[in-house]
């Protein structure tokens, strides 16, 4: 019901003065209660309403503008002394120091300093009261905390326009420092403007003074090595190159020379004594026709030799005091033809110096391919290759103290390898939610290997402890990590991000110690699942042995049919025939069974259980609802059957 | 005057002295065994130590003052002995 009461005013009034007047109250509409609504409300009594009388407060969070600190040294000059003497002329300095020496507060301060000072050098001297006590004992074995790594330290690509981290490298020895690549990587998405440098850092902890090279702001991109030191805001060094770096490495035995592989193929030689500017670069006719994504230091008598793979498909072998010319060259041609343009391109490279002849190299294609480095022939120098993964494989390695088992990294997976099975892994990872973008062992623990993904997360894996899931995982940053690099000591782990972010992180000591039998432990579970592996390819080839020796003798029998493959179409649609025919024989046979159980009653055994519910998956997902009730119908009467 | 060399002498015979030096409540040393550009740098830097120190404890307790300071580092031990006007420094 409305209640609408209508003002009118004439045009000609508008603006007029205001003039009030009394009217008494007019009764415009009355509504009485109605019982009945209350019959549409529940009375709740009692009811609770707290009260509170407070003053008001609120949050406020303040934060202050980064302050840039620098240290310096102070040099001390010779102060204290009194106006008119002036320090430098010994005379005056040595006659004020024998007036000194003659006042007699001077003696008797010096000698009550000097009982006080003797009798602590004898406590010293009697008894060392700062010598470290129980240092022999052994360490108690430390409760098992949950797993944790905590951010030490973020370096943060000091130019303007953000460039992956592509590449990380920690410096042999001990690694202070982490030389980082910066690029971008995708496809013709690089300005003219950004800064081609990549850069070392520094990790904190050197005595020495920082130098600061003013970065130099050309088209030049800079290599800065980031160092993680006292200043993560400025990188200890930085490599200019002539085109960005996709990949880094710096020289095992020789922590002061890097090498590294460009975005245009290009391989430069650093040496950081000498300067930002590379000593030495390959020259274009020869390099590599595509961004080199790896690029590794070799064990060799000289220790100057490197080798490089890129997405042309080459893998090209480097002396590093000549770079003009590669020393040798192999194409990754799986048939062994050496035809470049049958090659596959190249996005990872594994050499483990206690194996020097032999190297792997992952393909864009997903294949791993084992070579041997000393064959005589380029067709014997691809040993096998290896099936892994849906997408290229962006990680490649070997355990580090299981030189057969590998570890690759491609698509949404981890896998782990064992050399001698060559149709599948021994190991998978789930499927994760994104997609993995680089991983490696850890240097100290041979169960444990970290991977980093596209949602910036970066896992890491204990096979020993959990293997459906990562033991750890942490969210890094929101953008996504692209690379991956742990120290030697296997602490600290360095990852890097799409926009510049080099990340270091410290793992907690259950994660970087080595435990006991873990040695043991993990062989025999490489030994376990290899045996696994064996078994199922040995089944595999049995089955396919039958299949083809059933497919010839059809074909000697129907000699109408036509030789050679049928297109895909006909023999998806003969393999769902097979399926639903077998299928629905194993239902009759299940239903008579039941019959028979039903009469006689008989208990059934756990295997056959089980059996059923693989049965009742395959079930539900073909049939109707209608056949999935009788499934439960007769699912139930098993139960109850087995109940009994 | 032989006092003060007799007592000096005998704490720099003392197993672990490195060095003495007795500076005034300028920090100007008086006299010292060791080298010049040391004795300056040591004395200038501990009487600066020392005078904040000082200050703290007086500044916690205003009864109290300051005794005997010990800095131990990974190489060697400073000992300090203040006094009103001079202070003793044995390394």
């Amino acid at each position: 019901m409305e209640i609408v009461h209508v003002y009118s005013k004439l045009r000609s009034e508008f603006g007029r003065q205001c003039l009030f007047s009394d009217r008494p109250a007019e009764l415009l509409l009355d509504l009485p209660p109605d019982p009945s609504l209350t019959l549409s409300f529940i009375q709740k009594s009692p009811r609770d309403q707290a009260v509170q009388a407070c003053w008001e407060t609120s949050e406020h969070q303040v934060n202050t503008e980064r302050f840039e600190t620098t240290s310096c040294g102070i040099n001390h000059m010779e102060g204290g002394w009194p106006k008119d003497i002036n320090p430098a002329e010994m005379e005056q300095t040595i006659r004020v120091r024998k007036k000194v020496e003659k006042d007699e507060s001077f003696i008797n301060s010096v000698l009550q300093l000097g009982s006080v000072m003797e009798h602590c050098i004898r406590q010293n001297n009697a008894v060392d009261i700062y010598q470290e006590c129980f240092e022999d004992e052994e360490v108690v074995e430390e409760i098992q905390e949950p797993p944790s790594a905590k951010t030490v330290n973020i370096f943060r690509d000091p130019n303007e326009i953000k460039r992956t981290v592509t590449s990380l490298s920690w410096q042999p020895d001990g690694g202070r420092k982490l030389a980082v690549a910066y690029s971008c990587l995708e496809f013709q998405k690089s300005s003219k403007d950004i800064s081609l440098d990549s850069y070392i850092w520094d990790i904190g902890g050197s005595e020495r003074p920082q130098i600061d090279l003013t970065p130099h702001q050309d088209q030049y991109v800079h290599c800065t090595m980031f160092s993680v030191s006292e200043n993560p805001n400025r990188p200890e060094m930085m490599l200019k190159p002539t085109s960005p770096l996709v990949c880094l490495d710096y020289n095992p035995k020789d922590s002061h020379t890097l090498v590294g592989g460009s975005y245009n193929g290009q391989i430069a030689f650093w040496d950081t004594r000498k300067g930002n500017q590379p000593v030495e670069f390959s020259s274009l006719e020869h390099s590599h026709r595509d961004p080199v994504y790896k690029i590794i230091w070799l064990q060799s008598k000289t220790g100057t030799d490197a080798f490089s793979a890129s997405t042309d498909g080459q893998v090209l072998w480097w002396d590093v005091r000549k770079l003009a010319e590669p020393t040798e060259c192999l194409v990754l041609d799986p048939s062994r033809e050496g035809n470049l343009d049958q090659a596959l391109g190249a996005t990872s490279l594994e050499f483990e110096p206690t194996m020097p002849t032999k190297f792997m190299v992952g393909t864009e294609q997903g294949l791993v391919i084992s070579c041997n480095r000393k064959a005589k022939t380029p067709a014997e120098k691809i040993v096998c290759t290896y099936d892994s993964h849906h997408g290229p494989i962006y990680a490649l390695q070997r355990n580090p103290f299981f030189p057969k088992n590998f570890l690759t990294v491609g698509d949404w997976t981890a896998r782990i390898w064992s050399e001698d099975i060559k149709e599948s892994s021994i190991m998978c990872t789930k499927y994760q939610m994104s997609y993995l973008t680089d991983a490696c062992w850890s240097p100290v623990r041979p169960s444990v290997f970290f991977t980093v993904k596209m949602d910036g997360v970066l896992d890491v894996w204990d096979i020993l402890f959990k293997q459906s899931d990562p033991t750890l995982s942490l969210k890094v940053c929101d953008n996504s990590l692209y690379s991956l690099s742990v120290q030697d000591n296997g602490r600290l782990v360095a990852c890097g991000s799409q926009l510049g972010e080099a990340t270091l992180l410290e793992i907690c000591s259950g994660l970087s110690n080595l435990q006991k039998n873990e040695k043991s432990l993990l062989a025999a579970m490489f030994e376990r699942e290899s045996k696994r592996e064996k078994i199922l390819e040995a089944r595999q080839r049995e089955v396919r042995l039958k299949e083809r020796s059933r497919s010839e003798q059809s074909r000697e029998e129907e000699a109408g049919r036509e030789e050679g493959e049928e297109d895909p179409k006909q023999l998806i649609a003969r393999a769902e025939s097979d399926f639903y025919s077998l299928v629905e024989a194993e239902v009759k046979r299940r239903e008579k069974k039941d019959e028979v159980m039903k009469v006689r009653r008989k208990k059934k055994s756990f295997s056959f259980g089980s059996f059923n519910s693989v049965l009742t998956a395959f079930w539900s997902f073909i049939f109707q609802e209608k056949d999935i009730c009788e499934e439960k119908d007769v699912k139930d009467e098993e139960q109850r059957g087995t109940s009994e | 005057m032989a006092e003060v060399e007799e007592t000096l002498k005998r704490i720099q015979g003392q197993k672990g002295v490195q060095g003495i030096i007795v500076a005034n409540s300028e920090g100007i040393p008086i006299k010292s065994t060791l080298d010049n550009s040391s004795t300056v740098q040591y004395a200038g830097l501990i009487h600066q130590l020392v005078m904040k120190a000082r200050s703290t404890i007086r500044d916690i307790d205003p009864q109290n003052d300051l005794t005997f300071m010990r800095v131990r580092s990974k190489k060697n031990e400073i000992m300090i002995a203040p006094d009103k006007d001079f202070f003793l420094i044995v390394i």
